[in-house]
């Protein structure tokens, strides 16, 4: 099937008072009509800021798109009319966020709110909206959808809220559904019925998603495809089988360690990858996973490792072969 | 709603009640009176203080004082006199045979209420809140959306002087380069019914308060330009406009109301600097006057009104926070 979307060597940037940060370097991947693709990572290792930048959402200043591509229906999004992208935004790409507490007007109705594709991109009068918005939110799950139009967001819980927010995204049938870890502020329970909520509305509707999310249980069940991001370099991609039956990336090892299994007989200790994620003021020079790395040669401090393939459709930025501990290239 | 609002208002009597008390010992503590007790000094002989001092009560013990000028006591005629809890503010020292709330609130013959002193500062006050609101919400929220460009900085410049200059000096400033220079407007008024007399007041009056709504517009508009829920509106693809409108301008503005319900309350009041430079007949004047004639009933009587009006302007803006945030629901 044709690629949907299309994102090449994307890289942006951030001004700060302490230097230019690279949040994202170079980072290409592409998403076919319907699939799934997971997006993961540590906080910080610029899963958002690659999507952001491909809405053109991150403030600029101090963000900045430096290079790349992200071609959607043979345009490119990154070099699209302001007009055009907003045509675009919420029409045929639609996003819901991490935190439904504060990514909802405090002082608007949720009527008003979840309308306004509708009025934006439909041409629907008030009226009309409201008639679909009433449909989107039954079909969310929302008890008496009719009568709570013109509540305000903090009358919702938060699963609630997560809700309205997934109906808000998918008024107007967008082609691409991106998730910036929609179920981090929710508890477990609640994380379940919004994630198999998700999978009943791609199911029904047909629409790609691009999940983001640290939580690798979450992906395991939902995508196609993930791609594993670390200091904004895209480390390890693969469909979701081999990738976690076969790890290669010694990031995307050292993850999968960190959760606990169900159907592992014996017990074992989680690990945890000691240290934290740089924050890269320079490209860098060397693996910027080497510090926290367990399988470090040489190599790893002078150059760093491009993705290579390691298998079908599997690739890994690194230089060692983690499985035989040899070196790749 | 209701419930909220009678409670409110019943609040207002220990408010004005403990305004009133602290006004009056207050007064009493400083030094000298209406009619100077060193005789070498001034013109009004003993005999004839005494006279006075029994006329206006002043003989009477203090608590007896207060108590009657509260909520009422015999006058020298022996009759009971109802205070200031029937709205009764006095009988001033300086106006002869004048109430207070006469000289304050009633207008001159065949002329509506608001020729009245009272009448003269509300109106200044209205307009001068009127020119802060106008131009200092606009420029706060042009300044934070154009943030560190020349416009935010000519504004942050001019806020600066607003807040920093005293209005005594921009009174003088804009005279000199409106009226007398330029001579676009007059400022020897033949009447108060020109309409070009009542700008410049209006201006220097609202300049400081423009300043403080455009400084706390920018900053809280600055503040909402981060929030979660304006790049949510972002993602739907609404026009910039309607971003602006419809999801940061209304967020930004609840924290300005506070400053402004107060703000007008204190432009009412007016400025005794200010009356007294444009000449105009406003009670800010009457205000100050008084303390320096020892008027006790006109302190009395427009610190009381001065005080009820903060009250009123405070409990103006819990209501409007009402309505304009939802989270924020009046009861008890």
């Amino acid at each position: 099937m044709a690629d949907l979307l299309n994102v090449q060597g994307l890289e942006t940037q951030f001004r700060t008072r302490e230097g230019i940060v690279h949040a994202v370097n170079g980072v290409s991947f592409s998403l076919k009509e319907g699939e799934t693709l997971g997006i993961v990572g540590e906080s910080g290792c610029g899963k958002s800021v690659t999507v952001m930048s491909m809405l053109r959402l991150i403030p600029m200043p101090p963000g900045k798109v430096t290079a790349g591509t992200a071609m959607y229906q043979g345009k490119d999004l990154l070099k699209m009319s302001n007009e055009e992208m907003r045509q675009v935004r919420g029409a045929q790409i639609a996003m819901i966020f991490q935190d439904p507490m504060t990514s909802f007007n405090p002082v608007l109705t949720i009527g008003r709110q979840v309308a306004e594709p509708l009025e934006t991109h439909m041409g629907m009068s008030r009226k009309q909206a409201y008639a679909r918005v009433a449909e989107m939110l039954s079909l969310v799950g929302i008890p008496n959808a009719k009568e709570r139009l013109n509540d305000y967001p903090h009358q919702f819980s938060g699963g609630m809220r997560q809700r309205v927010m997934i109906a808000m995204a998918l008024t107007c049938n967008p082609q691409i559904l991106i998730a910036d870890e929609p179920t981090t502020a929710l508890d477990v329970t609640i994380q379940a019925q919004i994630v198999d909520l998700v999978k009943r509305l791609r199911d029904e509707l047909g629409m790609a998603i691009i999940w983001i999310t640290h939580d690798l249980g979450i992906v395991a069940g939902l995508a196609e495809r993930v791609n594993v991001m670390y200091a904004g370099y895209v480390i390890e991609t693969a469909q979701v089988k081999p990738l976690y039956a076969n790890p290669q990336h010694p990031y995307t090892i050292g993850l999968l360690g960190s959760l606990p299994r169900v159907d592992q007989r014996e017990r074992r200790r989680l690990i945890s990858i000691e240290g934290l994620p740089p924050v890269l003021y320079q490209k860098p020079t060397l693996c910027p996973f080497a510090p926290r790395c367990v399988y470090k040669v040489e190599r790893c401090m002078q150059e760093n490792p491009p993705l290579m393939q390691v298998g079908p459709d599997h690739f890994a930025a690194c230089w060692v072969d983690t499985a035989t501990g040899r070196m790749r290239a | 709603m209701s419930t909220f609002l009678i409670r409110r208002f019943l609040w207002l009597i220990p408010v004005l009640f403990v305004v009133a008390t602290i006004t009056f010992f207050l007064m009493h503590a400083a030094p000298g009176g209406p009619w100077d007790r060193d005789t070498t000094a001034r013109q009004v002989d003993a005999k004839t203080q005494k006279l006075l001092s029994e006329y206006y009560g002043l003989d009477k013990p203090i608590l007896m004082q207060f108590t009657s000028y509260v909520f009422g006591g015999k006058n020298s005629k022996g009759q009971f006199v109802c205070g200031a809890v029937c709205g009764n503010l006095g009988i001033s020292y300086r106006m002869k045979g004048l109430t207070i709330q006469h000289y304050l609130f009633a207008p001159p013959e065949d002329k509506p209420f608001w020729y009245s002193k009272f009448g003269y500062s509300l109106r200044l006050g209205v307009y001068a809140l009127l020119f802060a609101i106008v131009v200092g919400i606009p420029a706060g929220i042009i300044a934070a959306l154009k943030q560190n460009t020349w416009i935010d900085y000519l504004s942050l410049f001019i806020v600066t002087i607003g807040i920093s200059v005293p209005n005594f000096v921009i009174a003088l400033l804009l005279i000199l380069i409106f009226a007398s220079g330029l001579g676009w407007v007059s400022i020897v008024p033949n009447s108060w019914d020109q309409v070009d007399v009542w700008i410049l007041p209006a201006v220097v009056l609202g300049f400081g308060t423009m300043a403080r709504t455009a400084r706390m517009t920018r900053a809280s508009m600055l503040e909402v330009v981060r929030q979660d829920y304006v790049r949510t509106a972002r993602s739907k693809g609404l026009a910039e406009r309607v971003v602006v409108i419809r999801h940061m301008i209304k967020n930004a503005l609840i924290p300005v109301v506070t400053i402004l319900g107060p703000a007008l309350a204190g432009l009412v009041t007016g400025s005794f600097i200010i009356e007294s430079i444009f000449g105009f007949p406003g009670m800010g004047r009457a205000y100050v006057t008084a303390i320096g004639q020892r008027d006790y009933s006109m302190i009395m009587g427009t610190t009381l009104v001065y005080a009820l009006l903060v009250a009123l302007a405070n409990l103006s803006v819990d209501i409007m926070y009402g309505f304009l945030d939802p989270r924020i629901r009046l009861t008890d």
